[in-house]
């Protein structure tokens, strides 16, 4: 994930800049609160006046005034720099703030910030908006804290020492005089800025907001159709678009008959776009635009277009084809990622040997708010309105496509009517900025679920081996993991079929497996489509693998899948994959603050063997499975129960899951992420495959693009979060990894069926039809 | 030609083209976005509203159809189910994405205003027409419930 995120944001500066007076500008709202930037600019020439010491501490910039601005009335704004796409950052980046500054929630607002390098990484993906920010923030809030508090103490002409802040005010004991956060923030704004080692940083248990349930700051929007997503922007003199795009990835545009879709009413233009050149990047497809008065007039129009579509190199893509290919790449040798011990001669030596191929298909992120933005020129100026998860590198991508200076663009972030790592690849945002600018006008562009399922930035496909051997006691001596898909760095650069160790770092070089020989590989394969994030991306693929294996060899030496599980994690110990010849990334994280500590993934799953009763008797027919996956730095172990019916039919009745995320911010949201994450890959693997044939996506809309729906989802769920002091980890991905394995390990002990294929019902099956594992 | 709906109990004129959907009269016309395109066929519940208190998908509803009836959107929803549905949401903090709610909220304060006390299977069949990526079913499940028991 390292090389796409480089190429993502190529004009993004440091993260924490010098201090400048734009600064004051973007938050000088009249009456704000805003300080440090004149102090910090003059502060290098003025002798005694210190400069901003908190521009940067660890996770980037924490200048109060960068995060948070108090109004006279004492309401408290504050800045959100990650976009918002249900999981709650909102809500939690201003807990991590108003703890610290001890703010009075009910006068807490959010201001979502623009896209600018002054934040810092703003890129919402990888489930790191609270591990990035969870310290600067915390530093901000305090800083302001204090600066208020001692704008009260030089008022009031009283020791510093005897005035304390308290929920929105400051109060002086003593006398019992208290002043509003309001009625001090401009006195605080004239003062200096405090050093981090000055702040007196909230130990745990003085936290008012932080790791509490604290209720939603967007649901109450939310309930009463409030809040603006991409696809709700309006601007006066709004034109509506869509784009009939190349069926291929590359393929290019021929002759277009525009008159029967001018003929339709409401349709007021017909713009032929740029034919899309390698590598695909940000880049729109291509294709042409249809503009009109409404969203419909525009959908019309496109369907009574004429366009002959020309071939280009994808044109013979075909997922049937493909996966043969694929599963032959895994069969041969491969590249060695991770290395320990002689795992060929332990094979050769090993009592018993295992061995399993898995596959799973591309799959779409496919949101419920399907791609959309509205662009608006001003002269040469461009402002942008957009259900983006980066709107910095929406706006380097805007600056190098139409060759314009960063300055004259505007990105503003919506609300994201769901992403799922969709919206990290801003190609249609691009599209709305060349129509707009034909037309004159502002412009949205809406994708139509069927843009949205046959142009997307698709989950990779791919097919794993795993060969075991067992020892006489059952134990394993010998694993071998072999791993390909087709990479997301060819979507950078076409030319590249290997894997980057980010993605070998998502669940196959990392494996926690304490086995004395253990070999991990990769093949390769190109690209015929856009690869993208998926939520939790490879971690997905392999997880299903590598702990569905992890059953079938307890299945093999006779012992249970728990059991068994916990006997490979192995004794507690910190694990360096990099020790074995791995280049780790460790989701970007420092090894030091976030080691792979497998003591606490067999944790989660003896806590998660608990609550679900395992080891106890079900009916006929009903089974549980379990599988246990660390990844974005947070440790889950899941087990799902299923229910299948003579004939076949599927029913989850219930899921339990614990996770270990480290200190978490909102144990409810949490929950929510875990509900929901697991959910996504439930409904995945049941149900998702997105398939090509002569280079062209099959699927088009939710006929044959299933969802899991309510009458099939869990009908329980239960989570439990460890109470834990760890520094903060991921929890919008980690959900999901452990879910198809969970659920594939639960088919085999109700049926008998081992699930090696994905999806196991696919869009239009009820019923299991598998037959039973020799 | 203009015509005039009968919306969230406002009269609103609407000049669009015949047929044109309901969704895209009330989202890009009338600037009620609160009900959301999520598919365009019927199949995923984000655009539902109600026509004389009965839930349709607005995506596939010419809007022409509907003149002499009372459209009710998210916006204008509003009466005791209505009440205590927001407030189990909001107890609860059912939404995530919140994309799909709208529809959700729809569905289910039709259901509760014909059946009070619903079962798993009566909710199973009310809300199946909804989806949810962020998968918030487990929570709607028990937020119905618990409107339920509110009323």
């Amino acid at each position: 994930m390292d090389i796409p995120r480089q190429i993502a944001s190529p004009q993004a500066p440091a993260a924490s800049g010098p201090l400048s007076l734009s600064r004051r500008g973007m938050l000088g709202v009249s009456g704000a609160f805003v300080m440090g930037l004149a102090l910090a600019a003059c502060g290098r020439e003025t002798p005694g006046v210190a400069v901003n010491p908190l521009t940067d501490v660890k996770g980037g910039d924490a200048t109060p005034s960068l995060w948070i601005a108090i109004e006279p009335s004492g309401a408290v704004k504050i800045t959100c720099h990650r976009s918002e796409m249900g999981q709650q950052v909102w809500t939690a980046m201003a807990q991590i703030v108003a703890d610290e500054l001890e703010a009075d929630w009910s006068q807490v607002e959010i201001v979502q910030a623009l896209g600018d390098p002054k934040y810092g990484d703003q890129n919402t993906d990888g489930s790191r908006s609270v591990r990035f920010n969870f310290h600067r923030l915390r530093v901000a809030g305090a800083a302001m804290r204090s600066m208020l508090e001692e704008a009260a103490a030089r008022r009031w002409r009283v020791d510093r020492s005897g005035v304390r802040a308290d929920l929105g005010k400051v109060i002086h004991a003593a006398s019992g005089r208290v002043l509003g956060y309001g009625e001090l923030a401009e006195a605080a704004d004239r003062l200096p800025i405090p050093a981090e080692a000055d702040l007196q940083i909230k130990p745990r248990e003085a936290w008012r907001y932080i790791g509490k349930e604290v209720a939603s700051l967007t649901v109450p929007k939310i309930i009463r159709g409030q809040g603006t997503y991409g696809i709700d922007v309006q601007r006066p003199g709004l034109l509506y678009a869509v784009v009939a795009r190349p069926p291929q990835l590359f393929g290019r545009t021929g002759a277009v008959d525009e008159a029967p879709a001018l003929a339709v009413p409401g349709v007021e233009r017909v713009i032929r776009l740029p034919d899309l050149e390698p590598p695909a990047v940000f880049k729109p497809l291509g294709g042409v635009a249809i503009v009109g008065r409404d969203t419909w007039a525009a959908i019309q129009g496109r369907a009574a277009l004429k366009v002959d579509w020309v071939d280009g190199p994808n044109a013979d893509y075909d997922s049937a084809a493909f996966e043969t290919m694929l599963m032959d790449v895994v069969r041969q040798p491969g590249e060695t990622r991770r290395s320990r011990g002689d795992v060929d001669a332990a094979l050769a030596a090993a009592a018993k040997r295992v061995s399993a191929e898995y596959y799973a298909p591309h799959l779409a992120q496919s949101p419920m708010e399907p791609p959309s933005a509205t662009a608006e020129w001003t002269d040469d100026k461009l402002e942008c309105w957009a259900c983006v998860q980066d709107p910095q590198a929406t706006r380097a991508t805007l600056a190098g496509f139409l060759q314009i200076p960063l300055e004259n663009i505007k990105v503003n972030a919506t609300w994201l009517g769901g992403a799922f790592g969709r919206k990290s690849k801003p190609d249609f945002v691009i599209e709305a900025a060349l129509i707009a600018k034909e037309m004159q006008r502002p412009v949205k562009v809406t994708w139509t679920r069927e843009d949205d399922l046959r142009h997307g930035y698709f989950h990779s496909v791919s097919a794993q081996r795993l060969e075991a051997g067992l020892a006489a006691d059952g134990a394993c001596t010998a694993y071998l993991h072999r791993t390909a898909f087709p990479p997301i760095v060819a979507t950078f650069n076409n030319t590249v079929d290997s894997p980057s160790d980010g993605e070998m770092g998502l669940g196959a070089t990392d494996v926690p497996f304490a086995v004395p020989h253990l070999r991990v590989e990769s093949g390769r394969a190109p690209a015929h489509v856009r690869i993208g994030w998926l939520r939790s991306v490879a971690n997905i693929y392999h997880s299903f693998a590598v702990q569905s294996f992890a059953a079938e060899m307890a299945h093999a030496a006779g012992r249970d899948q728990k059991d068994y599980l916990l006997e490979l994690i192995g004794p507690a110990r910190v694990l360096d994959p990099n020790a074995e010849g791995a280049a780790y990334a460790n989701y970007d994280a420092p090894k030091e603050d976030y080691p792979i500590e497998t003591g606490r993934l067999s944790r989660v799953v003896e806590i998660v063997a608990e609550m679900a009763g395992w080891g106890r008797t079900l009916p006929k027919g009903r089974g549980l499975g379990i599988a246990a996956h660390r990844s974005f730095v947070s440790y889950v172990a899941t087990v799902v129960e299923v229910a299948v019916s003579a004939d076949g039919v599927i029913s989850i009745p219930h899921v339990w899951l614990a996770v270990d995320a480290g200190t978490v911010v909102n144990p409810r949201h949490v929950r929510a992420q875990m509900e929901g994450g697991t959910i996504y890959g439930l409904s995945n693997a049941l149900y998702g495959q997105i398939t090509a044939k002569a280079g062209a996506i099959e699927q088009g809309n939710f006929p044959d693009w299933r969802l899991m729906r309510m009458a099939e989802a869990p009908l329980a769920f239960d989570v439990h979060v460890v109470d834990s002091t760890s520094p903060p980890g991921g929890v919008g991905e980690p959900g999901t990894p452990p879910a198809a394995p969970a659920l594939a390990n639960a088919i085999f002990n109700a049926t008998g069926v081992r699930i090696r294929r994905l999806p196991i019902l696919g869009p239009n099956a009820d019923r299991l039809t598998q037959r039973r594992n020799a | 030609m203009a015509i005039t709906l009968m919306i969230n109990r406002e009269a609103r004129a609407v000049d669009a083209a015949p047929g044109t959907p309901l969704l895209w009269v009330l989202r890009d016309h009338l600037g009620l976005t609160g009900t959301k395109f999520g598919c365009g066929i019927a199949q995923c519940g984000a655009c539902t509203v109600h026509v004389d208190q009965v839930p349709v998908r607005a995506c596939v509803t010419p809007h022409d159809a509907l003149e002499g009836q009372s459209i009710t959107t998210i916006e204008g929803l509003a009466g005791p189910q209505a009440d205590a549905i927001r407030a189990a949401w909001e107890a609860a903090d059912v939404p995530q994405c919140g994309y799909c709610q709208a529809g959700q909220i729809m569905s289910a304060e039709a259901l509760l205003r014909s059946n009070p006390a619903p079962t798993d299977a009566d909710i199973d069949v009310a809300m199946n027409g909804n989806l949810c990526r962020c998968a918030t079913y487990v929570s709607i499940r028990g937020a119905i419930k618990a409107a339920a028991g509110k009323l």
